[in-house]
Formats: C-alpha cells, sequence, structure tokens
C-alpha cells in the first residue's frame, strides 16, 4: 500500500509512556530524599527499603538473564554471596572504606562470572541452569572452609562501628536507591542500543541471530558477566545492611527463588516486571508474615498458574488487555495525517514483545 | 470419499490457504501441483489435523473431521506421509514400521506386506533408519504411512531430494496401491511424475486453486499457466 | 592398598543410589528434554510417603517401596497431564519454571506436615551388617542390595525401551512428537507416562536412601544435584552411561571424603567441573 504523501515520525515514545517517564522521575526523586522525610525516614522503614531495593535489583539482573538472554539461573546466589564477602575482605580485612568496598565487590562478583563463565557456558538450556547452581554450591563450601572470614557460621562487619548509625543507615540507604536508579536507567538504555536489538534477535531465535552477524557467545557473556555485577551489589548492600554474613546466608538458594518468582509472577517487561512482582512478593510476605512455611507455598502456588494460565505475568496481562507500555522499546510508526495533529498510534500494533517463557 | 469446502488455513498471522475447494472419488489418485509456498503441503497438513488455525468444512466419509487432533484422523483412516519424510532418528527400520501401525487400525498391510512390497528394506530391517539412502528412507515412510491400514494414503513431496531412477520405483508402487483399493492423494513439484499416474489434478498457487482436471484434459499451457501464475491475456 | 580398594567399593555402592537418583532425570531429559528441578523434592516426598506405611502400618520398609512406586507413577502421570503439559511449548523455560515452583510447594509443603526433624528408616541388622572379603574390605549387605537393584531397575528400563510398544512409542515422540502424532501416538500422554515412570524410579531411590541416612524436607536440593551431576558426567543419551556416571560421582564423593570429612560432597562436584570443562558431553556420550 503506497501513500506516499503520508508523513510520520517513528517514535518510542507514547502518552502513556511519557507520563510514565515524568512518574519515574519523581518516584526516583521521592526515593532519593526519604531519609529526609517525616515517618519514612526511620531506620526501619529505611531498613526495609533497602531490603526491598535489593530484591527488586536482584530481579531485574535475573530478568535481564533469562528473559532477554534466555539464560536461566539457579546459581545467580554465587554472586550474591561473591559480593557480600568482598565486602567483608575489603572493609574488614584490607582497611578499605566500607562504602567504597561496595562498588569493589559488585566488580569482584563480575570477575568470578568471567572467569567461571568458560565452564558454566559449556552448557546450555536446563543444564545451564542447574550447573550453575553447582557452581554456586561450590563457592559455598570454598568460602565455609576459609577461616579468616569466619567459616561455616561468618562474621560479622565491625568495622562498622567506627561509623555513627544514623550516618551508616543513611549512606546504605541512599547507595541502594542509586543503584536501583542506575539499574533500571541503565537497563533500559541498554536494551534500547544496539546491545538489546542483539539481545531481541538472540531471544528469538539464537541462530537466526548469529547469522545475522550477532556475536551470540559474547552478547551471552556480556549479559552473565552484567547481571552478575548487579547481583554482587545487591550482596554488597545487603550484607553490609545487616552487618553479618555467613555462607549459609548469602548462597542461599532463596535469593534466586525470590527473584525467579518476583520477574515470573511480575510478567514480562525490563522494569515494569519485577516492580510489579516485587510488590506482589511483599505484599504476600506481609500478609501470611505470621504463618511461616505458607509464604512460600502461596508464592509457589501463584507462580505455577501463573506460568500455566498466564505465562507472560501479571503486566504481561495488564499489557495485552490495555495495551499499555509504560517503558517502551519498541518504535511505533506514528502517522501525522490532518485529522489528528501531534500524531497517535495509527498503524497496526507491531509483534508483541514476549518473555522468553512464554510458551 | 474427501469432500473440502472453503479451507482457510493460518501460521500465525499469515495466511496460507485461502477458501480451498477439493473432492477426492473412493479408490482414485488425486496430484496437487504447484510452485513451492503455494499451500500443497498445508493443505494435506489441514486434512491430517495439523494445522490447530484453520476453518472451513473437511468431510471424509460423510463425517466432518476438521476439528480432529491428528491422532484422531488416522483412527478414521487417513495418513499422512510428511514432507521430508520424518522418520524418526533413534528407531530402526522396522520400528519406524511398526510405529506406523501404533493407530491400532486392522487391515491388509502388516510387516510382511510392506517388505513384500519394498524388498528393499528386508535386509536393513534392524539398520538405524536415517542411516539409508534417501529412496529407501522414502520407502520406509511410504511403508510406516500404509502400516495405519489407512483408507485414504496422503504422500507429500515423496519426490524431494531423490534421483530420477529411485523415483519411478517409488512411482510404480502407486497405481498397485489404487488396485487394492486405497484411495491417494499425491503432492509433487515433479510436474510430470504427478500427471503420470493421476486420475485427477489440482493446481494450488498463492493458497488457492488455480487449475482443476483430468490430465487428459488439461493442456500444457494451461498447467503453466495454473503453476507459474502467467496470466493469460 | 587394599584400604582403597574398600574406599572404592563403597563408593561404587554408592554410585549405585545415586543412579535410582540420575536414571529418572536421565528418563525426562531423553522424552522431553526437560531438567526437572523438582526432582530432588520428588526422592524426598518418596521417603515421606513410605514413613506412614513403615510407622502407622508397621511395615518393612522394603514391601513399602511398592505401593509408593504406584503412588509416584501416579503423582508423575497427573502432574505432567495437568500442570507440565501446559507449559510445553517451543521455549525450555516454562517447563522448568514450573518444575521450579512445584520444587517449592513441596519443599515447604512437606515443612509445614513433618517440620525440620531427621527422620529415616530402620533397617536393622542389615544396615550393619557386612560381607567380609579378607582384613580390610567389607562389603555392606544393604549397599550391596541398593547396587543390585540399581542394576536391576536400569536394566529394566533399557530393556523397556528398547523392546516394548511403550518404550518405542517414548523413543518416537522424543525424536518428533509431530509425526508421532500422525501415527496415532498422543504426546501428552507419552509425557506423562514418561514422568509417572521416572518417578516411580524415584520412589525406589528415595525410600532407599531414607533407609540409608537421615532425611528432612531439606534434603531435596542435595540429590537434585547429585542426580544431575551423574547424568552430565555419563552423557547424554545413555542410560548405562548414566549409570556409569553416578558410579564415578559415587567413587569420587567416597574418596574425597576420606581425604578430609566434608570434602567428599565438593569432592564430587569438582569432578563434575572437570568433566565440564574437558569433556562436557561426558564420559559415555552415545550421539544419537
Amino acid at each position: 500500500m503506497m501513500h506516499e504523501n503520508l508523513a510520520y515520525v517513528v517514535s518510542r515514545s507514547t502518552a502513556v509512556s511519557n507520563a510514565a517517564v515524568w512518574l519515574g522521575v519523581a518516584a526516583a526523586v521521592v526515593a532519593v530524599a526519604v531519609p529526609w522525610l517525616p515517618y519514612f525516614g526511620s531506620p526501619a522503614f529505611m531498613r526495609w527499603a533497602t531490603e526491598v531495593m535489593c530484591y527488586l535489583i536482584l530481579a531485574q539482573m535475573w530478568n535481564l538473564m533469562a528473559g532477554y538472554a534466555g539464560l536461566m539461573s539457579v546459581g545467580m546466589q554465587a554472586f550474591v554471596g561473591v559480593g557480600g564477602y568482598s565486602v567483608f575482605i575489603f572493609a574488614q580485612h584490607l582497611g578499605v572504606n566500607p562504602f567504597l568496598s561496595i562498588p569493589i565487590a559488585g566488580v569482584m562478583a563480575a570477575v568470578a562470572a568471567a572467569l567461571t563463565s568458560p565452564l558454566v557456558f559449556r552448557m546450555r538450556g536446563g543444564y545451564f541452569a542447574i550447573g550453575t547452581w553447582v557452581l554456586s554450591e561450590v563457592f559455598r563450601i570454598g568460602f565455609s572452609n576459609v577461616s579468616a572470614l569466619g567459616g561455616g557460621s561468618g562474621q560479622s562487619l565491625t568495622v562498622m562501628t567506627r561509623i555513627d548509625r544514623s550516618t551508616r543507615e543513611i549512606a546504605i540507604y541512599l547507595i541502594a536507591a542509586t543503584t536501583l536508579i542506575l539499574a533500571s536507567v541503565g537497563i533500559n538504555l541498554l536494551l534500547r542500543s544496539r546491545f538489546g536489538l542483539g539481545l531481541t534477535a538472540l531471544r528469538d531465535s539464537e541462530a537466526a541471530a548469529e547469522s545475522q552477524g550477532v556475536d551470540v557467545r559474547l552478547l551471552k557473556l556480556q549479559v552473565y558477566t552484567l547481571s552478575s555485577l548487579g547481583a554482587g551489589l545487591v550482596g554488597a548492600i545487603y550484607y553490609t545492611s545487616v552487618l553479618r554474613i555467613s555462607p549459609f546466608a548469602a548462597f542461599d538458594l532463596n535469593w534466586v527463588v525470590a527473584a525467579t518468582f518476583i520477574v515470573v509472577i511480575g510478567g514480562i517487561g525490563a522494569v515494569e516486571g519485577p516492580i510489579v512482582g516485587a510488590a506482589i512478593f511483599f505484599a504476600l510476605r506481609w500478609l501470611l508474615a505470621d504463618y511461616g512455611t505458607w509464604y512460600w507455598l502461596v508464592m509457589g502456588s501463584v507462580a505455577v498458574i501463573v506460568i500455566m494460565f498466564a505465562p507472560a505475568g501479571v503486566w504481561g496481562y495488564i499489557r495485552g488487555r490495555w495495551d499499555i507500555q509504560l517503558l517502551p522499546l519498541q518504535r511505533r510508526l506514528v502517522l501525522l495525517g490532518p485529522s489528528k495533529p501531534g500524531g497517535a498510534s495509527a498503524a497496526p500494533s507491531p509483534h508483541r514483545r514476549t518473555g522468553a517463557w512464554q510458551g | 470419499m474427501l469432500q473440502v469446502r472453503n479451507l482457510v488455513a493460518r501460521y500465525g498471522d499469515f495466511q496460507a490457504l485461502f477458501g480451498v475447494d477439493f473432492d477426492l472419488k473412493q479408490g482414485s489418485i488425486v496430484a496437487l501441483i504447484g510452485a513451492n509456498g503455494a499451500g500443497k503441503s498445508t493443505f494435506l497438513k489441514s486434512i491430517a489435523g495439523q494445522m490447530p488455525s484453520k476453518s472451513g468444512e473437511i468431510r471424509f466419509n460423510s463425517e466432518e473431521i476438521s476439528t480432529l487432533p491428528p491422532d484422531r484422523i488416522v483412527r478414521e483412516g487417513i495418513s499422512l506421509v510428511p514432507e521430508g519424510r520424518r522418520l524418526f532418528r533413534s528407531l530402526s527400520v522396522e520400528e519406524n514400521l511398526k510405529v506406523g501401525g501404533f493407530a491400532g487400525r486392522k487391515g491388509r498391510w502388516t510387516l510382511g506386506a510392506v517388505y513384500d512390497l519394498f524388498p528393499q528394506l528386508k535386509d536393513k530391517r534392524h539398520t538405524p533408519a536415517t542411516a539409508l539412502s534417501g529412496g529407501q528412507q522414502q520407502m520406509v515412510a511410504i511403508g510406516r504411512g500404509l502400516m495405519a491400514n489407512p483408507d485414504l494414503l496422503m504422500c507429500d513431496e515423496v519426490s524431494l531430494g531423490l534421483s530420477p531412477v529411485v523415483i519411478k520405483d517409488i512411482y510404480k508402487v502407486f497405481p498397485q496401491l489404487r488396485a487394492e483399493s486405497l484411495s491417494l492423494i499425491v503432492v509433487e513439484q515433479d510436474i510430470d511424475a504427478a500427471l503420470s499416474i493421476a486420475d485427477y489434478v489440482y493446481c494450488f498457487m498463492h493458497g488457492k486453486v488455480t487449475l482443476r482436471g483430468a490430465p487428459e484434459e488439461l493442456t500444457k499451457e494451461q498447467i503453466s499457466a495454473a503453476y507459474f501464475g502467467l496470466e493469460a491475456a | 592398598m587394599l584400604e582403597a580398594a574398600d574406599t572404592i567399593i563403597q563408593g561404587l555402592l554408592l554410585g549405585g543410589l545415586y543412579a535410582l537418583f540420575a536414571i529418572g532425570l536421565s528418563i525426562t531429559y531423553g522424552v522431553m528434554r526437560l531438567v526437572n528441578i523438582a526432582h530432588g523434592d520428588l526422592l524426598v516426598l518418596a521417603a515421606y510417603l513410605a514413613l506412614w506405611p513403615v510407622t502407622s502400618l508397621h511395615m518393612n520398609p522394603f514391601v513399602a517401596i511398592l505401593p509408593v512406586v504406584v503412588l509416584m507413577f501416579c503423582l508423575g502421570y497427573t502432574l505432567q497431564r495437568v500442570i507440565l503439559n501446559r507449559t510445553m511449548g517451543t521455549n525450555f523455560l516454562a517447563p522448568m519454571l514450573a518444575t521450579f515452583g512445584i520444587s517449592i510447594i513441596l519443599r515447604n509443603g512437606l515443612q509445614q506436615i513433618y517440620h525440620s526433624d531427621s527422620r529415616s528408616f530402620d533397617i536393622g541388622a542389615l544396615g550393619v551388617d557386612s560381607i567380609h572379603l579378607g582384613p580390610y574390605i567389607a562389603i555392606g549387605e544393604f549397599p550391596l542390595i541398593v547396587f543390585v537393584v540399581s542394576v536391576i531397575l536400569t536394566l529394566a528400563t533399557s530393556l523397556l525401551f528398547s523392546h516394548t510398544r511403550i518404550g518405542v512409542a517414548l523413543r518416537a515422540t522424543s525424536d518428533d512428537a509431530q509425526t508421532a502424532g500422525l501415527m496415532g501416538i498422543r504426546a501428552n500422554r507419552t509425557y506423562a507416562i514418561a514422568l509417572g515412570l521416572s518417578l516411580a524410579l524415584v520412589a525406589v531411590g528415595g525410600v532407599f536412601a531414607g533407609m540409608r541416612t537421615t532425611f528432612t524436607p531439606e534434603s531435596g536440593p542435595a540429590s537434585l544435584l547429585y542426580a544431575f551431576e551423574a547424568v552430565v558426567i555419563g552423557g547424554m543419551g545413555s542410560l548405562w552411561g548414566t549409570f556409569a556416571g553416578a558410579v564415578i560421582l559415587g567413587m569420587a564423593q567416597g574418596v574425597g571424603a576420606k581425604v578430609g570429612a566434608g570434602f567428599g560432597i565438593l569432592a564430587g562436584h569438582l569432578v563434575f567441573l572437570a568433566v565440564l570443562a574437558f569433556k562436557p558431553t561426558g564420559l559415555f556420550e552415545r550421539s544419537r
């Protein structure tokens, strides 16, 4: 169909998405201002918020790997642990400023990921998933045999007692908030770039992507390393916040279980999905706080039901139903016809982006 | 025996068939010809129940079968020899043939009968099926289709990748099968082979039937036009 | 020298138990390309299922295996038909994620009912008695029984796949489910039978494990890892390869445990990583 006289613009944003960006900016400003707000500025809230943000970052990392590079890892906790322990090594044992140790810990996790990647990438699919878990166990056993780091029972971050409590809590909170904001923005920008395009191609068909010149191996490695960097930061932030680390906690499978469920239930969407998922995750946790293991039972059941009936998750369902994309990654053809000044999305909707686990 | 009305079929967003009508008389061989992508294989798959996204009427012996899944269709008496043969790699020749009979229809086609039809296969019965030559693999595929004791056998591009000599050998089999009161639909890109054995011909292009008739009644020009889409002025 | 032989034999026999863990995993991967993350937790479930007949009906644990096998087969069949078949599609993530969810449900469900107390099955003298071959080598009666059963079941499974109608159907479906459908084989049912079979074997492994050592609801993940390592070490496409992988794993763990307490499991992980590094397709891989 040829319409030579039609003016058009290729744009990524829609009215809703523009609103969402402003909302996001406002949320970021509020998040950073929290320590100075009444009620919200309390240590208890900031500690809880730090934990939530850690889970959110981890979920985004898991989503980056699984939802965009098709790499499902049940071993992400390996890098949470490496990140956590790195802070202890650098701050407690090497005398580096504790807050500076956090980004260093992230880098250490990324290095660990890069170094072990040749082994791990010898496996694919389901084997990769469990292979990474074995690796995590090796790390766990390794660290629990280092007596300088407290061995099996772990150790405390006593070096933090030099810093006054209030400063410490605010600093950790702000580091967490900054990391989350950077991660969210970073992932979004990444996915809009050439890198992101390559990732989408990879996810849709590895063979086809390779034939188009996408270096699949390199891409996977980069995503794996980047996600591990994020996981390392999570470990660093979290264990600095709780001031105590042990192999059992740092390399706990529940880290990846939580991240997985948040992403699966929340649904597809680089940033939107994990936010929705985390909201559900923590709401359920609050509701079932007095019921112990029921919390995980319900979480697991919800996840299985979502996978069976709404594979694109809660956000995927909302997006499909009402065609909203808060942070769109696709470009749309916007026709600027005379009857609709300013442009409205008139082209048929592009092929829906689906999460890698959508059947 | 088989009556198709207004068959529409899709692969996702892509429409492959645009309202196809088709008739097959019992005991006849019908050939479907047409270029790549014309919709011939899609047509066979639709009858075999492998196309979930379709609409229209398919009646087999007066029964509506368009909503049945493949495993029910074969029990009704329609067997498909798929494009590309698709033999089971981990199975031997004999195991492949046996699987063909898993639908449980009784009839004249047993392992022995298939080996009589294709004597070459008898020595190779325990060889992994995919280790055979192209022609022999095609024989296994046809034999496997026959083991279902169908009333209608559909063969999708049996000549693909085979030398002319081998194609002739395989095509000798079809009139034999018709003599045993088996009805056949044969999809072919090789027009001569198809015309040599068919009682009736359908030509497909871009998902539509562009020509139908008995081979004697059709001229080369008509066929070329229908096959390649060269419109007569 | 002879002590070393004793360690190796112990490891070999342990491998027999691991083979029971691993064969089921090998089946589901072979037929459906499914890595069942709940596999280990299902092993533990089998042990817990045997608890009731053993404790309330005073059934011999060995006898209790039979009803558990039947139960677990039905559970596997149902799980596949009701839940997992819905998730089977073109991508591998959904079924795995579903088994991940099932794993969590199982583990926490068992925790809810049985709490964290360790349980085990008392098999009396059988657990201690050994056959002595000279002064250094003692072959435990129970490990030997487990090993023999493991060999028999591996053989039986292998024969099932090669000589029975259902075995041919399983292999055909695994090769090409779509074409198998053309022959009247329903993929949904075939997959369900595969998982049922897998869990039937898991039932035996789980109850035996409960006789050998204590179990808690948290014992699942470790068992999954051993099963997985056995499959990878042994290589894909071969049941006996998996058996061999399990034996190698058992021996690695045995030798490791002798070197240092707590090093046993790590030794197993390291052997796994070594195989991955130098022969990623497994030691006994059979090309399909």
